[in-house]
């Protein structure tokens, strides 16, 4: 549904103020998110998980190098069809909660998503009304400025602004940090229901236990190269069906696992199941 | 030891938000603290830390009042290290502010000693709270109040920033109260649990 294909990205690091260099943030990723699936993205901070969103939606600066392609419904994504798609069929939930506009009230804010997604003014302020009713946001809620909502609820906000669009892909970028676990429960579900209703998910966090619940498939990113990708299924037990070391060490690092880092020795797959 | 005694707290707009609470931390121990969001965790820690001052009962160290100036012997580490730094500081200057860790020191951190000469905004907030956990550790040191400081951490490096303080408490017998939601986190770090709600602390 959405592939991306090899994918690198360069950009300029000032060394001083006249000497620049080029720093690898991505490095030769390809991945496939499917259709109706939650796709977990997880990694370190620093990992290029961020970038590859901004990558995927076409919001990286002007000087940016990037090499590879992308491919949405399997025709060539480039820049001009990028801006045309975003918004509409693309949808980033950003990580910052600074995207909302400070000085429009809740509703309005989604009330003009579902009108760059081609809603008449009347049935946006309709369906802005049910997204929000669905994401449980309040009377009050819907009539606050940015500023007076919490944290959970200003996710939901933005939950809701992609859900009105239409968006066929949604990415979701940190979508449950500073959150407390009933705010998440409640933000990894309105996820998970976008992917049931037979939209594609990508979830980029750096929690991997709870994005494990809802997700399909999990790729583990380090230092701008991914990893691996498995089903979320794989990541049970002494984490041994997974194929690289560094995701098996993330695994058992969890305070639930063997809360240990074991890098150092990876463990040899046949003597565990012996 | 670190003893609160019948401690009540409200803010000024509100409603009791901590009342009746008791609490010791004894040199080297390691108690858990969990609770909903707005229960009173982190107020909790900042009356221990003597950041707030409590309306009821009180707060002894060793039998006696927390100092009022100087190195305070129990501090705070709050969950967002990027707004307890300067940001015009280099990062150097802000690991040296109290006192000035050892070279072994940064290493159990894993302090890089390239980041030294950068400015805050230029590390991730897993690196700049590792700079600010081993910045709170100066010698007059004894507690550590440690709220929610590997929530923004990947699992790897949670593990390396605990390994590292648990090493540096054992050898200098801190005591340590871990302030967190993340229950399965309290139940490796901490043999005392404690869970605030409605104002009071109840065992787990």
């Amino acid at each position: 549904m959405f592939t991306i294909d090899q994918l690198s990205l360069q950009l300029p690091m000032y060394a001083s103020w006249w000497k620049r260099e080029w720093a690898t943030c991505l490095n030769d990723v390809s991945l496939t998110f499917a259709t109706g699936e939650v796709h977990a993205l997880v990694g370190a901070s620093g990992a290029g998980k961020s970038l590859l969103a901004y990558a995927m939606m076409g919001l990286l600066p002007a000087q940016a190098r990037l090499q590879g392609q992308l491919y949405y419904q399997g025709t060539l994504l480039d820049a001009s069809r990028q801006r045309r798609l975003r918004g509409r069929e693309l949808a980033l939930i950003p990580q910052s909660l600074s995207a909302l506009d400070p000085l429009v009230r809740t509703q309005r804010q989604v009330a003009w998503a579902a009108q760059r997604a081609g809603h008449a003014t009347e049935s946006a302020w309709r369906a802005s009304q049910q997204a929000l009713d669905h994401y449980q946001l309040n009377a009050r809620a819907q009539q606050a400025y940015a500023h007076e909502l919490s944290g959970g609820m200003a996710r939901r906000v933005l939950t809701a602004m992609a859900h009105v669009s239409q968006a066929r892909l949604v990415i979701a970028d940190e979508p449950t940090v500073g959150l407390d676990p009933h705010q998440r429960q409640r933000v990894l579900t309105a996820l998970r229901e976008l992917a049931d209703q037979g939209k594609t998910v990508v979830l980029i966090t750096h929690d991997l236990r709870h994005a494990l619940p809802i997700a399909d498939q999990v790729t583990i990113l380090r230092d701008g190269k991914s990893i691996e990708t498995a089903p979320a299924c794989a990541f049970q037990g002494a984490g041994t069906s997974l194929s690289s070391t560094y995701s098996q060490a993330l695994w058992r690092a969890l305070p639930d696992n063997g809360f240990t880092v074991s890098m150092a020795q990876p463990v040899d797959k046949e003597t565990v199941v012996a | 030891m670190l003893e609160a005694h019948q401690l009540g707290f409200q803010f000024l707009s509100g409603e009791p938000l901590l009342s009746g609470i008791s609490l010791t931390l004894r040199a080297g121990q390691w108690v858990g603290l969990s609770g909903d969001s707005g229960a009173g965790k982190s107020t909790l820690g900042k009356l221990l830390a003597g950041y707030l001052t409590p309306q009821a009962g009180e707060i002894t160290l060793a039998g006696m009042a927390l100092p009022d100036s100087g190195i305070q012997p129990v501090q705070w580490l709050p969950q967002s290290p990027e707004l307890s730094v300067n940001p015009r500081w280099r990062v150097g200057r802000i690991l040296r502010e109290a006192w000035t860790p050892s070279e072994a020191q940064c290493q159990a951190f894993g302090i890089h000693p390239r980041w030294l000469s950068r400015y805050p905004q230029s590390l991730s907030g897993g690196e700049l709270q590792r700079v600010c956990v081993l910045r709170a550790l100066a010698p007059g040191i004894r507690f550590l109040i440690a709220d929610e400081i590997s929530t923004m951490l990947d699992p790897i490096t949670q593990v390396e920033l605990w390994q590292a303080l648990q090493q540096e408490a054992e050898n200098r017998q801190l005591g340590v109260l871990v302030i967190s939601h993340d229950s399965a986190l309290l139940k490796r770090l901490c043999p005392q649990r404690f869970h605030l709600s409605s104002g009071q602390l109840k065992p787990w």
